[in-house]
């Protein structure tokens, strides 16, 4: 079977260039004008599209196993690629979690034939309590290249300390292939009793806040640790303008650490929770219009490696409590990219690095995803019409749950059809499984 | 009015049209039957998710002079704490037939979002740190009645700002009043941004005292030490409490008042509880009278959108 994807403009290793590109098995065997196509060949329609990597989210929710009224596996890989994407990293706070070989295995299976690459991250310590180390080298054998707690950061120093020692051995087993230390940067007794953003808005509404140092603080903390450990460290949605200059300074210093921002974050303030409606919390929580602008300064100066969607599904009902009762997260994998393209003023090379060839690379899938458009490379691909508007509606998504952010805001860039291994997940905007 | 959630919603116009009405209510009050068919056959629903007897008392002691039927509710009794959501719980009461629920709730913002899921009004009986109109309300009724006016009136506002929804109601409903605020605490009991709320703040009561025509104390909470936001209560008292130096130095036409219940010893010193310029007795009498014009008014003029369209 071959797909022509004709009448595009490609990211191509020269960036963008008016190009059609034919795929047959998994692979892309050309680009260029006046292809051989072959007669059987499905002939897809790129006109006024950009021909890209297809997409790899660092971070998000699938809610499989424990909470499959909200999301499983099989919806929020067919949300995915419906919004882009070709590879998911899947966050172990699942129930259980993912912090022992036969979790990640069950993982693998049950995301067999699902509408993207989901590829597992495994909890940086047991059960994610803070206390004990998972058995990060068996899992590392097994092919764990991303190590995470995410939902809480690892609050003892002496214990990151231990993790990050641990896994600068690790390299021994990955062959060189670095092992990833993902942090949700969170001192909780800074944190404790906050809702969102301490700010200004949180002293109008009387919702107890999370200061910006309850992220900063972790941040310094572990890049002094990184700094003497040589491990790297990887920073989950980091949402203050502080962390994003903290991350500006490590990277100048030489330490191994790289950074995402998710598409909230440089969407969306603190403000939007003055209605009290849950679907606006989030952890760490919407900050201030000027950490929004750092967080996009750092996204376009290359501080900033990788947007990540922290798709975080929740049911419906669960976001019909009390703001400070209600469950923190927001979906984002079928929005993201047109948010990108809508919100960033940015060349689509540096978007694209920010959602596919950055985070492909710092997830261990660089072999697969995130390439430029050429032959020889996996045909892993989004096609996508930059120019086309369409409205955020909760109920219109692929996710079992409907908490979007931006329900009713119009936006601009469509997902047309995503390519994986050579096959398409989406046709012409829609799923095909 | 459909609803009264903040004192935002009602602004300058919107506190004197409840003042206008609490007066009439004053003298009904006065009556020996202080009773009146105002609001008969409207079934109001009291929810209260979190305790307080003095508000519960309050407003069904209002609604019951203006005939209207009262249904209890609190989150004891109730599926609360099974897991039901917020919704689910506001839905349940409503399809019993309520025209307006009275909400009290721990959290900042529950009456709002029940506001948006019930068509019955909804009256904000406190929320969180965040609001609590109907105090603000006897409270500036309570102020009026000794026939001060607003403008330019000083108010120190003292205690702990941080955790108070009467705090952000009242600098809200002085201010709309242009009456000048000040709160008088310490760092660690002012919100984090307190400059949001618009008010001058001071860390030194003696330096506030002789130029205050009215002394607002808090309500201050013993866990506010285990959380070492004060060193010790006794220390709050000798910093930030009414002592008798401090009653001599505010001036003889100035009124002390408070929510309620007061922790004798702690906001004040219990030589002074009996002072005449005090007003906490008033502000409870008055509690009575400004809830039943905030129930008539809101159910009423709901009545009266209801039939218009
Ligand atoms: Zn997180």
């Amino acid at each position: 079977m071959s797909l022509f994807i004709h009448g595009g403009q490609i990211l191509g290793p020269n960036g963008v260039e008016r190009a059609d590109v034919l795929v047959t098995g998994s692979s892309i065997v050309g680009t260029g004008l006046d292809l051989p196509v072959p007669g059987n060949a499905r002939h897809i329609d790129a006109s006024g599209c950009y021909v890209m990597p297809g997409l790899v989210d660092l971070h998000a929710h699938l809610r499989e196993p424990g909470t499959e009224e909200a999301e499983t596996i099989e919806t929020g890989a067919r949300g995915a690629a419906l919004g882009g994407y070709t590879a998911i990293v899947a966050m172990p706070n699942t129930t259980p979690t993912i912090d022992s070989p036969s979790l990640v295995r069950d993982v693998l299976a049950i995301a067999e034939g699902a509408l993207c690459e989901v590829v597992p991250a495994a909890a940086m310590t047991v059960g994610r309590e803070g206390k004990l180390l998972t058995p990060m080298g068996e899992l590392a054998r097994m092919g764990v290249r991303i190590f995470t707690d995410d939902g809480r950061g690892v609050q003892d120093p002496a214990l990151m300390r231990s993790i990050m020692e641990y896994a600068t051995g690790l390299e021994a087993i990955t062959g060189g292939a670095p092992v990833v230390l993902a942090q949700h940067c969170e001192i909780e007794a800074l944190s404790a009793g906050g809702h969102m953003h301490e700010g200004e808005w949180s002293t109008r509404l009387g919702i107890g806040g999370q200061p910006s140092e309850a992220e900063t603080l972790m941040m310094l903390r572990d890049i002094a640790l990184a700094r003497r450990t040589g491990a790297h460290i990887h920073f989950q949605h980091v949402s203050t303008g502080e962390g994003v200059e903290i991350i500006r300074q490590a990277k100048a210093d030489g330490v191994k650490v790289t950074a995402e921002v998710t598409t909230h974050h440089f969407t969306l303030t603190d403000e939007a929770c003055s209605s009290y409606d849950p679907v606006f919390k989030v952890h760490p929580p919407l900050r201030t219009a000027a950490d929004v602008d750092a967080i996009r300064a750092g996204l376009a100066d290359g501080t900033i490696d990788c947007i990540a969607t922290d798709h975080a599904p929740h049911e419906p009902h669960t976001k019909e409590f009390p703001f400070d009762q209600a469950p923190p997260g927001m979906l984002g994998l079928e929005s993201a990219l047109a948010l990108a393209l809508t919100e960033l003023d940015l060349p689509i090379e540096r978007v694209s690095e920010l959602m596919s060839s950055n985070p492909a690379a710092i997830a261990g899938i660089g072999d697969r995803h995130g390439n430029p458009v050429e032959a020889g490379q996996r045909a892993n691909l989004v096609v996508v019409d930059a120019g086309s508007e369409w409205t955020i509606r909760g109920s219109a998504m692929a996710s079992r749950s409907h908490n979007t952010p931006y329900e009713g805001r119009t936006v601009k860039g469509q997902v047309r059809f995503t390519v994986l291994d050579g096959e398409l997940t989406v046709d012409d905007g829609v799923a095909t499984r | 009015m459909k609803d009264l959630l903040t004192i935002g919603d009602l602004g300058a116009d919107g506190i004197q049209e409840i003042m206008h009405a609490a007066d009439s209510f004053a003298e009904v009050c006065q009556r020996p039957i202080p009773k009146v068919p105002a609001l008969r056959g409207k079934t109001i629903a009291s929810m209260f998710f979190e305790d307080s007897t003095r508000t519960r008392t309050s407003f069904e002691t209002a609604a019951k002079r203006l005939s209207a039927d009262v249904m209890n509710f609190s989150a004891s009794s109730s599926s609360v704490n099974k897991g039901e959501s917020l919704r689910d719980t506001v839905e349940t009461i409503e399809a019993m037939g309520v025209d307006a629920i009275i909400v009290r709730h721990k959290s900042s913002g529950a009456p709002e979002q029940i506001s948006r899921w019930a068509n019955a009004s909804v009256i904000n009986g406190g929320d969180g740190w965040h609001a609590h109109p109907t105090q603000s309300l006897l409270d500036v009724y309570t102020i009026r009645e000794e026939g001060r006016t607003f403008d330019g009136l000083r108010i120190a506002i003292v205690g702990d700002i941080s955790h108070s929804r009467v705090a952000r109601s009242n600098i809200e409903a002085f201010h709309t009043l242009g009456a000048e605020v000040t709160l008088v605490a310490p760092p660690t009991l002012l919100p984090p941004h307190v400059e949001a709320l618009g008010a001058h703040v001071s860390h030194d009561l003696d330096a506030v005292l002789a130029n205050t025509d009215v002394l607002y104390l808090l309500r201050m909470q013993h866990e506010r030490m285990d959380q070492a936001l004060v060193p010790s209560l006794g220390e709050y008292h000798r910093a930030f409490g009414l002592t008798l130096d401090r009653a001599k130095q505010l001036p003889s036409s100035a009124l002390i008042m408070h929510p309620g219940p007061m922790n004798r010893g702690i906001e004040i010193s219990p030589e002074v509880i009996d002072d005449e310029r005090v007003r906490v007795l008033n502000q409870v009498t008055n509690g009575v009278i400004v809830r039943m014009a905030v129930l008539y008014l809101v159910l009423g003029s709901a009545a009266a959108d209801r039939s218009a369209s």
